[in-house]
């Protein structure tokens, strides 16, 4: 137990840096995550069979090929980083933003079709009906959603701690290391940091999500 | 739903959707091009790299490495799935000392990373790297499962648990022979979904050191010299992928024959489910 009241700033460093990690990779994905789900529904075949099999292969990869990729063999490639933070989070939102795709895709196809009939039938062009009348409704109803995937986010971070980046999981390697008689408690305190994120955003979601049944 | 979104193009849509459609393929395939050359230029393709697949050797390490990876995945599952159910039934228990403990317990496991459990269990059991993976894959699998199927359970109807419960069979029976055996149809879908899941999680096993398919590649890099770790890695990446594409079709299939076969019976994955379907 003393060891986590010892390490704690180093729990702490790697707690900032879980959060840094999952808020950064989180917003990148949620741009290009809606951009992947715009280019799927777009009348443009090419920016649509992109994006098909964008979010077909992503989700299918697994996330630590993706990591492997991004800080293994790209330095052998000649592409190095100057902090493998950079490498993170590009495999992280690479990754993220197909689930976000996907589930937006849902969401648009969740809106009513007279919204989009009525928006075309005041003549607004394909951009307007996405931008100003299906994404704000769509958007709406894949909050509950978009949140759990922002929760395997915080999760999924843990895996940058085995590719060089000192976030929770690699402290905690660490400190399993340094204090081999009490690996038990080093981890128990890893996991209470990592909860301290996941549960109150899981607890969010579930609110949320009450609203929208509610609201519909 | 798709189309409803924009006008039938007239003749000068498509010739602007086209010369789109043209642009984007230019532009996709110059990076591409532009990540050849560049794999060129480091002399990825030239063929004594790729030479090492006409050996045996290299092929067993990656079909060992497959086979770990795919003997994890299964024994987890077989294990995760009753143990799933299990929980399931103890959290929907009309008994709130079962419930309760249950509930946070399930909390507890879906907030974790898996690979921290891996690594609990590793450190802290010290076990065998593949008793870690195993161990990991079915606690974090069995709270999503037993979700999953509670989720299926609260889409019945009403109906079904009271009728259960009027004929006489007790709160357990009705669980048991009425509602469970529904569920799990309705559930399918999001059961095999998440058993991709599972599947890609073995990778994780790399972390804790255990002998899967990444893992193979990083001794043959290291085994072999780092100029090998390119086209080993691409050759694993794409067994990887293809196997899981195999796997989420099946899901599809199952989906569509489904709600062929029961029309409107299939429910659809209620928004809480939805974390189960994305790690």
């Amino acid at each position: 137990m003393d060891v986590i009241i010892e390490s704690l700033p180093q729990y702490w460093d790697g707690f900032l840096r879980t959060l840094f990690l999952a808020v950064v990779s989180g917003i990148i994905a949620l741009v290009v995550g809606t951009l992947l789900a715009a280019a799927r529904v777009s009348p443009v075949a090419a920016l649509r069979g992109f994006s098909m099999a964008y979010v077909e292969v992503v989700r299918n990869t697994p996330l630590t090929i993706a990591f492997f990729f991004a800080a293994v063999v790209l330095p052998r490639l000649g592409v190095t980083f100057q902090q493998f933070e950079v490498a993170a989070i590009i495999a992280l939102s690479a990754y993220t933003a197909a689930f976000i795709a996907e589930a937006v895709r849902s969401g648009v196809n969740s809106v009513p079709l007279g919204q989009a009939e009525a928006a075309r039938s005041i003549g607004m062009t394909f951009g307007q009906v996405l931008s100003l009348i299906i994404l704000p409704q769509a958007l709406r109803t894949v909050v509950p959603p978009l949140i759990n995937i922002l929760i395997a986010l915080v999760k999924n971070s843990s895996v940058a701690g085995a590719f060089f980046v000192l976030e929770l999981f690699g402290y905690g390697k660490q400190l399993a290391n340094d204090h081999g008689d009490a690996v038990m408690w080093v981890l128990v305190g890893v996991a209470f940091f990592y909860l301290l994120i996941t549960v109150p955003l899981g607890y969010v979601a579930h609110q949320v999500e009450r609203k929208v049944a509610i609201a519909r | 739903m798709t189309s409803v979104l924009y006008d039938v193009p007239g003749p000068k849509a498509r010739r602007i959707s086209l010369i789109g459609s043209i642009v984007g393929v230019v532009v996709i395939g110059g990076l591409l091009a532009l990540a050849i050359v560049t794999l060129a230029q480091q002399g990825i393709f030239q063929a004594q790299r790729w030479a090492i697949f006409g050996q045996a050797d290299v092929w067993s390490l990656l079909f060992s490495g497959m086979s770990a990876t795919l003997s994890a995945a299964a024994i987890a599952a077989v294990i995760a799935f009753p143990l799933g159910l299990l929980l399931c039934l103890m959290r929907i228990s009309d008994i709130a000392w079962i419930r309760v403990p249950t509930r946070i317990v399930l909390e507890f496991l879906r907030g974790m990373p898996v690979v921290l459990m891996m690594l609990f269990v590793l450190l802290v059991f010290a076990t065998s790297s593949f008793v870690a993976v195993v161990a990991g894959l079915v606690l974090y699998n069995s709270a999503i499962f037993a979700e999953i199927i509670r989720a299926g359970i609260q889409s019945l109807p009403k109906g079904q648990r009271e009728a259960g419960l009027a004929i006489g069979l007790t709160s357990f029976q009705s669980r048991l022979s009425v509602e469970l055996p529904q569920a799990i149809r309705r559930m399918l879908p999001s059961l095999v979904a998440q058993l991709v899941v599972l599947l890609k999680d073995t990778s994780l096993g790399y972390i804790v050191a255990y002998g899967e398919l990444l893992r193979a590649v990083q001794v043959m890099a290291d085994f072999l010299g780092p100029q090998f770790l390119f086209p080993v890695f691409f050759v694993a990446a794409a067994i990887y992928i293809a196997i899981n594409l195999a796997v989420s079709r099946l899901a599809i299939w199952i989906e569509r024959r489904g709600s062929k076969k029961a029309a409107g019976g299939v429910a659809k994955a209620p928004t809480a489910g939805v974390s189960t379907v994305v790690k």
